[in-house]
């Protein structure tokens, strides 16, 4: 079963965690992302779950893990400050392995900045606004379509893998309303992963990784009886310091977010014989698709790369495309984030010329293609 | 060594221990009269979560054989939130310290209190941070040296029972490691109640308070308590290395017991989770 339907960015996000099981959310007001919590605050209570608007942004998320280890599928939604606001417990879900989503609609930063502008400048801080060594995953929907579907991809990904996942997109893409296909999420979506012992007296393995180096963590109140920390832990979940059961621990917390590669794999347009290639996630990606028909008609052979997958990098993915090219584009609304990753897979042995735009307008395709001839004149492709 | 009685040990999760406290730490004391009450009440754990923050106070938990939850600095109230909504079958119990509870975590305090969520919080208040290493907390008492007021506090400390009783709370009682009595005794009143029920149990830092303080003991700290005495040594502001502090001030001698009670609809209540509106 499937219906069409005229949604709104963030209403989709909403409709697509509800198909997905979300049945907790906490949250607190920002623009421009304040619709998701408008539209669960009236669905979850209709559907037996529960939405709480909480004090801040950090209570926002600890109410989504404390609802989470009560075994909810839980998610909370925000913006640029708020986001920044919630990286501690970013940080401990990470650690603690508590499954989560988390929404953020990229506004034009730093501070309060542009609350109402498009801006893609949190790429980093999704990668690295928690301190410490942190493996991330986080998915960066093109349209109100895929706002749905990653939506639910993010909830799959964060329940299989027992990690946050970050759901990143912009205003215009929170804002705008566009035609989509409600359809229900894909089959074989599984669950947590959970212990295969009974519980009992001497359960002491709530930490114990199956074989994706995933916890087997049990939901709270099923009979189990364990410790979840923001301290290291061994398997037991008891807390230690012992530098080598760290360094295990780090390396699998790392080693299991690879999964979410094979999940969702870059979009590949007229990359077959493209020594242009474009690389660009998100709103302006779509602009990016365009300037390649445009480039395309006026005889340069360009092509794109659509990461929706961010972090972890799909460097493989890059490789092949960067492999062939004699230019690489990377555009994005910010002053260089994600470009830096893919100056770090291309090395120096490709021409880059990176279109970076900051200000609160996004990048529109007559100054992508300008840019692209220019770069093409000034002899960077010879 | 004193060994646990048989009824709290089943309780403990002993494979865990030696435990992180201080000798003569107030926090044993308070901990132990915790075990007795859920001793009586509970053949196990396993209805129950205990949800704590950051600080030498909230790391017990971990020595409790139930769902446990070691949170981050502040926010142990946030996290039994989520899970008291999501499971409103279990009873959950929250373990913070006054710099976990009234500075870092201050507002997720008044705002529980005001949901009137039907969580039970324990707020251990030793009038410092000990973890960190002894440094002024929201509760020091004015004149009192710490290793961030070494003129002796400037600052007024919170009440943490009237302030959480303005914030709406429907259950507010007072108890100190000296009595543990009447620490059971309200502790076991405010896991009966329903709705937010707040206990805040006056104990004592050894190592830093009272070290810093040149208090004693932990029986000197312990008996201060039960004298009434002040919990500010008399001849302090006369210590050569530190400057007179304008006016000496005590630990004020604070009403112990149930301080408020009151019923109004809980927050699963007015949400329909309980109750069999859904
Ligand atoms: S530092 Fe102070 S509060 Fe912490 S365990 Fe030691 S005596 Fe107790």
């Amino acid at each position: 079963m499937s219906t069409l339907q005229l949604v709104q960015g963030n209403e989709a996000c909403a409709l697509g965690a509800l198909a997905a099981g979300c049945r907790f959310f906490a949250g607190y007001p920002i623009s421009p992302s304040s619709e998701i919590a408008e539209a669960l605050a009236r669905a979850l209570p209709r559907r037996g779950g529960v939405f709480i608007q909480m004090e801040d942004e950090m209570a926002s998320l600890g109410a989504v893990l404390g609802a989470a280890m009560g075994g909810a599928r839980a998610m909370t939604a925000t913006s640029g400050p708020g986001f920044t606001l919630m990286q501690e417990h970013l940080g401990y879900a990470s650690l603690a392995e508590i499954p989560c989503v988390v929404v953020d609609v990229m506004r034009g930063g730093p501070s309060t900045g542009l609350p109402t502008s498009p801006s893609q400048g949190d790429v980093m801080q999704a990668r690295w606004g928690s301190h410490g060594d942190r493996a991330t995953v986080v998915v960066a929907p093109a349209s109100v379509q895929e706002v749905h579907d990653l939506t639910g991809t993010a909830f799959a990904l964060a329940e299989r893998l027992r990690t946050p996942v970050v759901v990143l997109f912009d205003e215009v893409i929170g804002h705008m309303r566009e035609g989509v296909t409600l359809a229900a999420p894909p089959a074989g979506s599984a669950g947590r992963p959970v212990p295969g012992e009974p519980p009992g007296p001497s359960f002491r393995s709530a930490y114990r990784p199956n074989a994706e180096g995933v916890a087997m963590v049990p939901d709270f109140g099923r009979g189990y009886r364990f410790h979840v920390t923001g301290l290291m832990h061994d398997e037991r979940g008891y807390p230690t310091s012992d530098p080598a059961t760290v360094a295990a621990l780090l390396e699998r917390l790392e080693r299991k977010t690879d999964a979410a590669l094979d999940a969702l794999p870059p979009e590949r347009y007229r990359l077959e014989d493209a020594t242009v290639v474009l690389i660009a996630y998100g709103i302006t990606a779509r602009m990016a698709r365009a300037a390649v028909d445009v480039l395309r008609e006026r005889g340069i052979p360009a092509g794109l790369l659509r990461p929706r997958l961010l972090w972890p990098v799909p460097v493989a993915a890059l490789e092949e495309a960067i492999a062939p090219a004699e230019l690489v584009v990377a555009a994005e609304m910010n002053r260089g984030q994600w470009s830096l990753e893919v100056e770090r897979v291309a090395g120096r042995q490709v021409p880059l010329a990176p279109y970076l735009k900051a200000g609160g307008s996004i990048i529109s395709v007559e100054e992508l293609v300008e840019h692209v001839l220019a770069a093409t004149r000034e002899g960077v492709l010879a | 060594m004193i060994e646990a009685a048989p009824t709290e040990k089943r309780l403990l999760r002993l494979d865990m221990m030696p435990h992180m406290l201080c000798p003569g730490c107030g926090h044993g004391i308070v901990f132990d009269a915790m075990l007795r009450v859920l001793a009586r009440r509970y053949e196990t754990l396993d209805g129950v979560a205990f949800v704590a923050g950051i600080g030498c106070s909230s790391r017990v938990v971990g020595y409790v054989d139930s769902a446990t939850m070691h949170t981050t600095h502040g926010r142990p109230l946030t996290f039994a939130t989520g899970l008291k909504l999501a499971r409103p079958d279990l009873k959950v119990i929250v373990v913070t310290g006054d710099g976990d509870g009234l500075s870092i975590g201050g507002n997720h305090l008044i705002h529980a209190a005001r949901r009137n969520i039907d969580l039970t919080c324990v707020l251990f208040n030793n009038e410092i941070y000990g973890m960190t290493g002894g440094q002024l907390a929201p509760t020091t008492v004015p004149g009192a040296f710490t290793s961030t007021s070494p003129e002796g506090n400037h600052e007024e400390p919170f009440d943490a029972a009237r302030l959480v009783e303005a914030a709406g709370a429907t259950f507010v009682a007072r108890a100190q490691s000296f009595r543990t009595r009447l620490f059971e005794e309200v502790f076991a009143e405010a896991l009966d109640h329903p709705g937010f029920s707040f206990v805040e149990v006056l104990t004592d830092c050894t190592e830093y308070f009272g070290r810093t303080n040149h208090l004693g003991t932990g029986a000197d700290l312990l008996f201060a308590q039960g004298r009434e005495e002040p919990a500010v040594d008399a001849d302090l502001a006369t210590r050569p290395t530190l400057r007179p502090v304008p006016e000496k001030r005590t630990r004020p001698t604070l009403a112990t017991g149930v301080l408020h009670r009151s019923r109004r609809s809980t927050l699963e209540e007015a949400m329909g989770l309980v109750g069999g509106a859904r």
